[in-house]
């Protein structure tokens, strides 16, 4: 019966524009005795003001005070303020309001409510939660107050959430049917649960239920779709970047440098050096990550440049031989790494921008760091495309790619050419270390991992096209993770494997084939 | 020699849209000497990749007899009777001149027959014969690697010898020779044919007037004039192509 | 040439006598010295394997390491089930990591490998068969040259990974180990260790004779003719695929041989055997050696081994350096390796 009326009162009051009147008259109750105090509790709980919240607090901390006016004071500390308008009180002589079991639970449950309207984001998540879990019809005003003056998508969505369920829960036909349609627009698993929860109470409904969990399932496997498909392309960013070097020093040259994966690990490195470096200048430290991506193509380029002179040069058309050579050299690189370094794992912290994740459309949520990669890895392929087919270098490049011989008659240093190619190569393959240093333990042999999933994204894109490796990258690392679930990431990658051997026996030349003579060679 | 046709009909290769071969139709009767000319870029080793079998055509007949080729790879239609000459002299490196003719003389391909394979007196007579013929009878201990550009181009005749194909493909054999080279060479593929059947892709028109056979002239993949050297010379297509407008 | 392999082998068939002497005896060998030259026996046909494959037919295969390793594995099921009762669970048929990993019964794959000549015609049949699936893609796609490398590469990767999962039911990432006894012959005793010695010994000698017979063959020939110019082989009539399938499954049931051989004389097979790195420092043996000629392969193992011993107790921070070292200086400097050296101090040029 009290609970009919304060339900009335809480309704009316919002429409009656007599809100302040409201909460000031349930406010004086809190001086008074213990039942007029747990009742005046509930009906600040009820009205959704976020000024109750401290005064409750203080009540229930034993901090709120009566002075002999009957005014009530809250105290902060050493000091005293009046609850009602929270300007400072120099009153003495007040007194603690005391309470009993009673009123706590009653405060208790008054708070959690108002919970709802708290100025701190995450408490009114947390209060929604509480809600959506309780599922009682006696909060669908509360949760509609607070709807009111919610402004936080996030927030609101859940409040939307634990409306519809606590629709579910309430008594009449119509509410119920609101709360179906309305969780059976979500894509939440919770709402999924609570529809098959009152699919028993409710035999009458039981239609309109399995609908909307259809319809929830159709979302949810969007949303499972749409994560998995971002993770294939998370992977396919790795894979691009580790191969685009490749792609070049490979496809262009046609060297296979197996210390590419070392290349990478040392771009991995210089982020770490960077990062230790510019730890004292606080002007530059933030910076030390867009730094490293210049120093770690500076590094990687000038170890490739000193590897194709010392020694690539003098074994050029015999290549088992480099295979070997290169081999030999990661080896070496990544044994120097570990003695100067430590074999353990080196820290390389994110910056704030990269951390924390995003939440896109259906509740997909996507981590920032990911992001970026997935970002700069187009980026790096956009700067190679405009590098290879824009400037001077990059049209020497081609030259000597298609008849050396010819290019060197017309002046091309092509000693100089091959040099500088390979250089690139190796410098990509450092920026690909920036990236992965995000990602993956900062470790002397990172980059051993990579080598074989590169080569197996140029051969499959198809070698000499930097278009066929974006898509070679992007369809391994998409398919990699629509594997996984069913076959687990080891297996799913023995698959993928295999299914090259395979696709390469239909086409071998992969997909962006350069046919015709050029192909021959 | 039971002697078998070439036969080409309607024959077209296409790659990425580039027509390699276009409608080409051609007849090689048993035992006759056809010299293929055209300039670059018509076709002549596409066509040549063709009937080894190193391409599929996209449409058309390859036959050799009754053997359809576009149904067999390079070893199946090399051990038909099929042989081919390469541009560039290949010949293995590593091998002795003996050893490079013993693998070619005819006999079982099979690994196992060749694991099993013996050297009869018959066949040490026979790669004799092919060495004196080529001329590397003082070579024929010394590996193919070191012998010079020239010799090299003889051991590989004296291969297609001893292979003794009823058909010879001949690519372009007098690329960047003297002329008293290319006149020995013409010679030298005069006798070879004996009653096999050769064709010889050329460019070089002054090699094929000293063939003196009937020639085929190849542009942009199809047949353009066919008969003798003085005909196709005098054909305004032909000259045409050859000279330009 | 041929005197000195005989007195290779005859002073190697000398080491377990010489290690039966007493202790305090002037030419006693120690037990240290044995087991290292066994596993070196071991490596060494499988370098011999491998120079088939890459010297003679131009296959460097990247992957021998798995041929290896499989072979080790085929036994490895033979000596766990000859365990029987005697395993720390004590379980009547299934080895120890089954029981812990719950295993109610045998998977079919283990039938069969209780009977040794079953687990010994395993040894060579699972590799070869894997040879020949691989082999018969790749060659048919007519995949050569770094391509081919990487892809025997991606394929030991690729059984290192599943290998290291409990499901296959090949022990995980701890693989097999406490092995008992072997042809009713406890292991881990001088006469197991001396009769293991011996087999290995034996079956170098009749690894290397088949070698040499069969690249004396015209077939030997046909390989290097492969080797050289590929195409002209084709045209000249020869199903070169054909021919790289035969020796490259030929190859790979030889290294199967050399696993199954080393693996009683470790006492552990696991997973990182299938390691890429395993695989390619066999390529250096015999590279090291000199490829293309058998004793080079046989000479590679034992040296670049000899010294890998060495420097990991000497120095071993340095030795991951000498083995890149070697890979730089062998490639630039000495294409046929140390028989080319030889031959050219044997004929007075200096090297």
């Amino acid at each position: 019966m009290r609970r009919i009326a304060i339900l009335l009162l809480v309704l009316l009051a919002p429409l009656a524009g007599h809100a302040q009147d409201a909460f000031e008259a349930a406010l004086a109750g809190l001086g008074g005795g213990f039942a007029q105090q747990a009742e005046a509790a509930e009906r600040l709980g009820m009205l959704g003001d976020p000024r109750a919240v401290p005064i409750l607090r203080a009540l229930s901390d034993g901090r709120l005070l009566r002075a002999g006016d009957g005014a009530l004071l809250v105290r902060e500390g050493d000091r005293n303020t009046f609850a009602l308008t929270g300007a400072a009180a120099e009153i003495s002589g007040a007194e603690p309001v005391r309470i009993n079991n009673r009123v706590r639970a009653a405060l208790r449950g008054a708070l959690g409510r108002l919970s709802l309207v708290s100025p701190d984001q995450a408490e009114r998540l947390a209060a929604a939660e509480a809600v959506f879990r309780s599922r009682a019809a006696e909060n669908i005003p509360l949760l509609e107050a607070a709807l009111a003056r919610e402004n936080v998508a996030r927030i609101r969505e859940r409040m939307e959430l634990a409306l519809a369920a606590s629709r579910l829960a309430a008594g009449d036909e119509a509410a119920k049917r609101a709360g179906i349609a309305e969780l059976g627009a979500s894509a939440s698993t919770e709402a999924r649960a609570v529809l098959l929860e009152s699919r028993a109470a409710a035999p009458a409904l039981a239609a309109e239920i399995d609908a909307a969990v259809t319809a929830i399932d159709r979302r949810l496997a969007i949303r499972h779709a749409a994560e998995t498909f971002f993770q294939g392309l998370s992977l396919g960013s790795v894979l691009l970047l580790a191969a685009l070097g490749l792609a070049v020093t490979f496809g262009v040259m046609g060297v296979i440098n197996m210390a590419h994966g070392e290349f990478v690990m040392l771009g991995a490195y210089t982020t770490f050096v960077m990062q230790e470096a510019l730890r004292g200048i606080p002007a530059l430290a933030p910076w030390s990550l867009p730094l490293s991506v210049p120093a770690a193509f500076l590094v990687a380029a000038a170890c490739g440049a000193v590897l194709e002179r010392g020694l690539i040069r003098h074994l050029y058309g015999r290549p088992l031989e480099t295979l070997l050579l290169t081999f030999g050299v990661g080896m070496m690189i990544q044994q120097a790494v570990r003695l100067g370094f430590g074999a353990q794992n080196r820290e390389v912290t994110s910056p704030p921008w990269m951390q924390g994740t995003l939440e896109l459309a259906f509740g997909v949520t996507v981590t920032q760091n990911r992001l970026w990669i997935l970002v700069f890895s187009l980026l790096v392929l956009g700067l190679t495309v405009a590098a290879i087919h824009l400037t001077r270098f990059g049209l020497e490049m081609r030259a000597v790619t298609q008849n050396r011989r010819i290019a060197a008659a017309m002046g091309i240093r092509t000693g100089r050419v091959d040099a500088f190619t390979f250089a690139f190569g190796s410098g990509i393959a450092g920026i690909a270390g920036v990236a992965l240093s995000q990602i993956d333990n900062v470790s002397p042999n990172l980059g051993s991992g990579y080598i074989i999933d590169s080569f197996m994204v140029v051969v499959f894109g198809g070698v000499g096209s930097l278009a066929g490796t974006l898509v070679g990258a992007m369809s391994l690392g998409v398919v990699n993770k629509v594997l996984e679930p069913y076959a687990g990431v080891v297996l799913a990658k023995v698959f993928v494997l295999v299914a090259i051997m395979l696709f390469i026996q239909r086409r071998p030349r992969g997909l962006f084939a350069l046919r015709g003579r050029a192909a021959e060679q | 020699m039971k002697g078998r046709a070439l036969y080409l009909d309607g024959v077209s290769v296409v790659f990425d849209g580039f027509r390699a071969l276009n409608n080409l139709s051609l007849i090689v009767e048993p035992g006759e000497l056809r010299a293929v000319i055209g300039p670059n870029g018509a076709g002549k080793t596409t066509m040549m990749d063709v009937i080894t079998g190193k391409t599929r055509p996209t449409a058309g007949t390859v036959r050799f007899g009754e053997a359809d080729l576009t149904r067999l790879d390079e070893p199946a239609i090399a051990t038909l009777g099929i042989g081919r000459k390469f541009q560039k002299p290949t010949v293995f490196d590593h091998l002795t001149v003996f050893e490079n003719l013993e693998l070619a003389l005819k006999a079982p391909r099979g690994a196992i027959a060749c694991v099993k394979w013996r050297l009869s007196g018959e066949a040490r007579d026979r790669i004799a014969r092919v060495t004196e013929e080529v001329g590397l009878l003082a070579r024929a201990h010394d590996p193919a690697g070191i012998l010079s550009h020239g010799q090299r181009q003889w051991l590989e005749i004296g291969m297609l010898l001893a292979q003794d194909p009823e058909l010879l493909l001949v690519d372009e054999p007098v690329a960047g020779m003297t002329d008293a080279e290319t006149e020995r060479t013409a010679a030298m593929l005069v006798g070879i044919a004996g009653p096999r059947s050769v064709v010889v892709v050329e460019h070089d028109l002054e090699f094929v007037r000293a063939l003196g056979r009937r020639v085929t002239v190849l542009h942009e993949g199809s047949v353009l004039s066919e008969g003798s050297i003085d005909h196709v010379q005098n054909d305004p297509r032909v000259i045409e192509v050859y000279l330009g407008r | 040439m041929r005197a000195g392999l005989g007195a290779a082998v005859g002073l190697l068939a000398l080491l377990p006598a010489l290690n039966a002497l007493p202790t305090d005896h002037a030419l006693h060998v120690s037990d240290f010295i044995v087991s290292v030259t066994g596993k070196w026996i071991c490596y060494a046909i499988l370098a011999l394997s491998l120079d088939l494959a890459w010297g003679y037919a131009g296959i460097l295969s990247l992957g021998h390491g798995a041929f290896f390793a499989l072979g080790g594995y085929a036994i490895g099921m033979h000596l766990m089930r000859l365990i029987g009762p005697r395993g720390a669970y004590g379980h009547p048929v299934l080895p120890d990591f089954m029981v812990f990993l719950g295993y109610t019964q045998l998977p079919w794959f283990w039938r069969g490998f209780e009977y040794f000549p079953y687990a010994a015609l395993m040894v060579l049949l699972v590799p070869g068969a894997l040879a020949l699936v691989v082999g018969f893609l790749a060659f048919r796609s007519r995949i050569t040259g770094v391509y081919l490398s990487i892809l025997t590469q991606a394929m030991t990767y690729a059984l290192m990974l599943a290998f290291f999962r409990n499901d296959m039911g090949f022990g995980g990432n701890n693989g097999f180990t406490d092995f008992k006894e072997l042809l009713g012959m406890p292991l881990a005793t001088p006469r197991a260790r001396a009769a293991l010695f011996y087999a290995s010994l034996v079956a170098l000698v009749a690894a290397f004779l088949i070698c040499s017979v069969l690249t004396r063959t015209k077939y030997g020939r046909v390989l290097t003719a492969i080797r050289d110019a590929e195409s002209r082989a084709r045209f000249l009539g020869y199903d070169t695929a054909r021919h790289k399938l035969f020796a490259f499954v030929l190859s790979a049931m030889l290294a199967g041989l050399a696993g199954a051989l080393y693996v009683p004389q470790v006492g552990i097979i696991n997973p990182g055997e299938f390691n890429p790195g395993n695989s390619i420092e066999a390529v250096i043996w015999v590279a090291v050696g000199g490829r293309g000629t058998l004793v080079g392969a046989v000479l590679g193992a034992f040296s670049v081994n000899a010294l890998k011993t060495w420097l990991t107790s000497a120095a071993p921070d340095l030795w991951l350096f000498a083995l890149g070292g070697l890979f730089v200086v062998v490639t630039l400097f000495l294409p046929r390796g140390l028989i080319g050296v030889f031959d050219r101090l044997r004929k007075g040029r200096a090297p």
